[in-house]
């Protein structure tokens, strides 16, 4: 933009807000990975014989398996020897029981990141799950969602109460070796979360997840597993920041949603880890695996996600529409300013009869950031009548951003209707003068722009996410503006 | 309130305004008129700040204030207000919310409490009778989709909102049917009174058959060559821009 | 495929083709020429070691050529064997130059090639071949590209190399034709053309396939257009292969500033057809317009890649290709636009739209766009479907037939692109096709 730069930038020079560490003692395994460390997790958590073999089968696939360069990311190669494939921070034996048992450490840096974990700060109708590092320290509300019938707790808490309902689901929609990180996720995944909402029930309120990397030279590898069982309705959220360091750190994550029939899930993302400094230093390499399956007739997934963060997101959060008249849903704003890279967008596989899907990609590229939409909808011979609409569209906001379309449409029955459109734009300068004509302030067009840009995609969200969406986008673009 | 001297302005590096003097006082209606191409639009816009202009030479006082050393926000903040030729199109921005914050923009400037929505509601619904407009438009982007009619509408409107000291009409009469015209007209005539000055700027003298201006510029080829009162315009239309030339007269 | 067997078949196909060379060498254009044997050689070597493409290589994920790949295509002997100089009749063009290539072979007796002005020249390879081309050639054999391009460098069994002079028309158009007879079983052919279009040029091109036989045969064409500052060439490929033809084509487009190419590229035959564009707007303010139709019923497999590079600022792409397919027949549509860093101002638009009219018929497409500057306009747009319900309901409740009313408005779809070719003996012979195609639209023709 031509329009006084230097004064745009001063003006919304803000920084990453959730970059401090935590000093507190923890107890981290030393860098390496080998069927050694895997057995030594298994046990640390003591999980039952058939989990620790799932896992070891897991690594010796993973073992096999190349790092996937398809990809328009690029990085330097990973040493997964060089990771600490575990680190929790140090507690009482079998954990705290409850919120007063916890670190006030801990509960410090919740609060700090704007997540109060105390019942009397507690937000009102979202029930939390903290993950820090390795481990899940705290769950919120557990009580009044056990009276619905709602399972909502860390997945080690599951695995040691619920071992029926995650034998039974775990790797069902995300199978071990599905792709080289999710094997290697399967093999080292420390926690996460689970949830189960029984048949017929409403969840009575937001379920969320907070996950935070704090200590260093580790990776996160968590799971999450949700099951929403025939015709019950629930709404998560996740929330994922990380301190400010020089060297890159790893999260690999898999996230398999199981919906019954006529079963509703609604998945958003916020994710605001680490992106690196301007010079692309640092920062949090994002390799998530995400699927969803709309196993049962007339069920729904819906994925929204925010992604400002990473120097690396690599993600591409996905509905299998097996169960007829099932629909997905993928809402996307991904945002690279600086030198962060994303390759993310979703995969709609229609299996079912009258299985509908609509996907909505808002790519914003600043800086030297690289933007890649890539998606794939395949609609099986087997998908009679199936329906997909996609919209992607990118705002390219310097010369020396990039931005990519990918998409990938396989129709095999006739019946289909599918329909793709992609455009790409940038702030005119008629629409900032207009803005400043009437008084505002270039910084703030500029973020009323962006955000009327990704309106479609925030609508998706729960009402105090959107906000807190709107924030991190003008904060992520802040030196975006040259 | 404004004073203009000898004001010169190229566009890469071609003069398009070639020593414009102008003195516009409180109250006043001036319009100014021109053929296509004699700079009209360019001197609108360089008051509002428009950046692709390069100001060679003269000043703009307004206010007391140099007008030129202000970026485009201040000026609008201080009260000026362009109604555009061309409004553009803002997708995914609601006009309503848009307007609001330019509202709060400017009262924060001067020092006055910011509207919250209920005052703002009640302020906008008020000000939309005087231009006949929808209130569904407020929910809409802004100028998206809006017909021609309804952009040069939400002009008038958003400066019915907004308030200005001194309000600058960039050929708000072009692609005007003779019902929107008198809309429009009526619009800028209610808003016309006490300080608020008011600058016309229009190809055509059929907006000054309802907006009666104090005073009548024509500009060619970037300078004032005649000026008169409303007559003059009349003339025009009579007449043409031909006779006034230079080198017609010559 | 694994790997080893894989690697076994790359090698069988590439000791075929180096006993088909080494048996055929001696009567190549350019046999006598030291230099030209020497890029052959190097092309056979570089095709030795790639093979044919695999569907694990993204750009041919959608398509194999292992019915290709099976069998050993020879160098036809004796090209004119089995001519039906009738049925070729039918394929001239009156109001032009015509050059015609038989099984890969010019044939001089019967081509037609009325006076050319001063400043054009229109040479077939094994005629004459231009010191020009010994650069570019030996620089192509280095880096040939896919072995589809490596086979053809290497095998290369004659073509045309076509040059207009800076600032003439060319008025007539020019019409090649590339004719399959599969004389001694299933042969292969491998055409060239060279085009160069001058400063101001202005050049129409047809290069127009067909196989009259029922026979296999195997057309590995390469085309290449060098399109200078301010010329217009507007190019038509007309893709009319035998039922049992393996077609696979590719077209390299180097355009310099303020030039203008319009293509059309319109594909009905072949039982494999594959066709690649790949345009380099190398100027600044150089334009392209792409165009396509593809047709495919019974197990017809049709594949469309286009590739524009925008390497300049102010340069234009539009593109539009659409596709039918019914019966067991699969499309592919990869259309990928690519803005450089510092192609401001660049305008790109890709439309294609696909109609599946039976159960059994497939479509794959991918528009893609990787965009390096800001300040351009991009855009892409895809559909996979049927007709629209309501335009059929409207024509039923009119009376018309379900069938008749399919029948029409596929040729609408159609038709849209075939409209838009102004060179009317082609567009009239497609336009019968498509009611070929659709035997119940044959008897509203004379309405349309």
């Amino acid at each position: 933009m031509a329009t006084h730069p230097y004064e745009v930038e001063a003006l919304i020079g803000k920084e990453y807000a959730a970059g401090f560490y935590t000093d507190l003692e923890a107890d981290t395994l030393p860098p390496g990975l080998d069927e050694e460390v895997i057995r030594h997790i298994s046990s640390k958590k003591n999980e039952p014989e058939w989990l620790c073999e799932w896992r070891l089968s897991a690594y010796r696939h993973w073992l096999t398996q190349k790092e996937p360069r398809w990809a328009t990311v690029v990085h330097p190669p990973i040493d997964y020897q060089g990771i600490s494939y575990y680190s929790a921070p140090k507690t009482k034996k079998d954990g705290p029981k409850s919120l007063d048992e916890v670190d006030p450490k801990l509960l410090e840096t919740y609060e700090k990141l704007g997540i109060p974990l105390h019942e009397r700060a507690i937000l009102a109708g979202v029930a939390v799950d903290a993950v820090f590092d390795s481990v899940s320290v705290a769950t919120t509300f557990k009580e009044r969602l056990a009276e619905a019938g709602v399972i909502f707790c860390s997945f080690s808490e599951a695995v040691r109460n619920h071992p029926d309902l995650v034998r039974r689901y775990l790797g069902s929609v995300v199978p071990a070796g599905d792709n080289f990180f999710a094997a290697l996720n399967s093999a080292v995944f420390t926690d996460g979360s689970f949830c189960y909402v029984p048949k017929g029930v409403r969840c009575p309120m937001e379920l969320s997840t907070y996950f935070r990397i704090n200590a260093a030279n580790t990776g996160q590898f968590e799971r999450t597993l949700i099951i929403a069982d025939e015709g019950s309705h629930v709404s998560y959220l996740e929330g994922c920041t990380a301190p400010m360091r020089d060297e890159n750190q790893l999260h690999a994550a898999v996230v398999e949603l199981v919906a019954l029939d006529n079963a509703r899930i609604k998945y958003s993302t916020v994710q605001n880890w680490y992106p690196g400094d301007e010079n692309g230093k640092g920062g949090i390499y994002n390799f998530v695996t995400k699927r969803g399956e709309c196993r049962g007739h007339n069920s729904k997934i819906s994925w929204t996600q925010i992604e400002t963060g990473s120097a690396i997101t690599w993600k591409y959060p996905s509905c299998v529409l097996r169960g007829d008249n099932s629909s997905g849903e993928f809402y996307s704003v991904a945002l690279t300013n600086h030198y962060q890279q994303a390759d993310t967008g979703t995969k709609m596989v229609h299996l079912g009869r009258n299985t509908r899907s609509t996907i909505i990609s808002k790519g914003i590229s600043a800086g030297r950031g690289r933007n890649a939409y890539r998606g794939l909808v395949r609609i099986a011979k087997s998908a009679a009548n199936a329906r997909n609409y996609t919209q992607c569209d990118s705002l390219l906001m310097s010369d020396r951003c990039a931005a990519h379309t990918f998409p990938y449409i396989e129709v095999k029955n006739p019946s289909a209707r599918v329909e793709h459109e992609a455009t790409t734009s940038k702030i005119s300068e008629d629409q900032l003068f207009y803005c400043r004509q009437r008084g505002i302030a270039a910084e703030d067009a500029i973020n009323m722009i962006v955000n009327g840009f990704c309106k479609e995609v925030f609508k998706e969200l729960p009402m105090e996410f959107a906000v807190e969406a709107q924030k991190l986008l003008s904060v992520s673009l802040a030196g975006a503006v040259g | 309130m404004l004073t203009i001297s000898n004001l010169h302005v190229c566009i890469d590096g071609k003069p398009i305004l070639r020593g414009i003097d102008l003195e516009v006082g409180p109250g006043e209606v001036h319009a100014i008129m021109g053929p296509n191409g004699s700079g009209k639009s360019t001197l609108a816009h360089v008051l509002a700040g428009r950046d692709a202009y390069e100001v060679t030479q003269g000043t703009v006082v307004y206010d007391g204030a140099d007008l030129l050393a202000m970026p485009p926000e201040d000026r609008a903040r201080r009260g000026i207000f362009l109604a555009f030729q061309y409004p553009v199109e803002i997708p995914g921005v609601n006009n309503a919310y848009f307007l609001k914050a330019a509202l709060n923009a400017g009262r924060r400037y001067r020092g006055l409490t910011e509207f919250d929505a209920v005052e703002f509601l009640s302020l906008v619904r008020e000000k939309m009778k005087l231009v006949h407009l929808d209130e569904a438009l407020l929910k809409r982007s802004v100028n998206e989709g809006f017909s021609g009619g309804e952009k040069k509408r939400n002009e008038v409107f958003q400066m019915a909102v907004l308030e200005p000291r001194l309000a600058i009409l960039d050929e708000t009469d072009s692609g005007l049917d003779i019902d929107a015209l008198k809309i429009v007209a009526e619009g800028v005539n209610r808003l016309r009174g006490g300080d608020r000055s008011i600058i016309v700027v229009t190809h055509y003298q059929r907006l000054l058959n309802h907006v009666l201006p104090d005073a009548v510029h024509v500009l060619s080829e970037g300078r004032i060559i005649r000026s008169g009162q409303r007559d003059l315009a009349l003339e025009l239309e009579e007449r043409g821009y031909d006779w006034l030339r230079p080198n017609a007269l010559a | 495929m694994a790997a080893a067997e894989r690697a076994g078949m790359t090698g069988t196909m590439a000791s075929h083709y180096a006993e088909e060379f080494a048996r055929a060498e001696g009567g190549l254009v350019g046999a006598d020429s030291g230099w030209f044997k020497a890029a052959r050689r190097r092309a056979l070597t570089h095709f030795g070691r790639i093979g044919f493409p695999t569907p694990k290589e993204e750009e041919w994920k959608y398509t194999s050529v292992a019915p290709i790949e099976s069998r050993s295509f020879r160098l036809a002997g004796h090209p004119r064997n089995g001519l039906d100089v009738a049925e070729l009749d039918r394929l001239r063009l009156i109001e032009a130059h015509e050059l015609v290539f038989v099984n890969g072979y010019y044939s001089a007796q019967l081509s037609r090639l009325a006076s050319l002005p001063a400043a054009v020249s229109v040479a077939p390879l094994s005629e004459a071949l231009p010191d020009s081309l010994q650069e570019h050639m030996e620089r192509q054999a280095e880096q040939p590209g896919n072995g589809f391009a490596a086979l053809n460098a290497a095998l290369l069994s004659d073509g045309v190399h076509i040059r207009v002079g800076s600032g003439v028309t060319l008025k007539t158009t020019l019409h090649l034709l590339f004719i399959s007879t599969a004389p001694d079983g299933p042969t292969a052919s491998f055409p060239r053309v060279f085009i160069e279009a001058g400063a101001n040029s202005r050049v129409l091109i047809i290069e127009h396939y067909a196989g009259l036989t029922p026979e296999e045969y195997f057309t590995d064409a390469l085309t290449e257009i060098n399109v200078g500052p301010g010329a217009t060439v507007e190019h038509y490929k007309w893709q009319m292969e035998g039922a049992r033809g393996y077609h696979i084509g590719q077209m390299l487009v180097h355009q310099q500033r303020e030039s203008r190419v319009t293509s059309y590229s319109v594909s009905l035959g072949a039982a494999l057809a594959r066709d690649d564009i790949a345009v380099s707007l190398a100027g600044e303010g150089a334009g392209a317009s792409l165009n396509g139709l593809y047709m495919a019923k019974g197990r017809q497999h049709v594949d469309h890649h286009t590739s524009i590079d925008h390497q300049q600022p102010h340069t234009t792409s539009a593109e539009y290709y659409k596709g039918v397919l019914a019966g067991h027949a699969r499309g592919v549509f990869d259309g990928k636009v690519v803005v450089r860093e510092g192609a401001q101002k660049a305008d790109a638009e890709l439309t294609n739209k696909n109609l599946l009219l039976s159960e059994h018929a497939e479509m794959d497409t991918k528009p893609e766009l990787q965009i390096y500057a800001d300040d351009v306009k991009c855009s892409h747009g895809a559909t996979v479907g049927q007709l629209d319900e309501d335009a059929l309901f409207y024509l039923r409740s009119r009376g018309i037939e379900y069938s008749q009313a399919t029948a029409l408005l596929t040729y609408a779809f159609a038709d849209d692109v075939v409209a838009r070719i102004a060179i009317e003996p082609m567009r009239h012979a497609i336009e019968r096709h498509l009611t070929a195609y659709l035997p119940r639209a044959a008897l509203d023709m004379e309405l349309l």
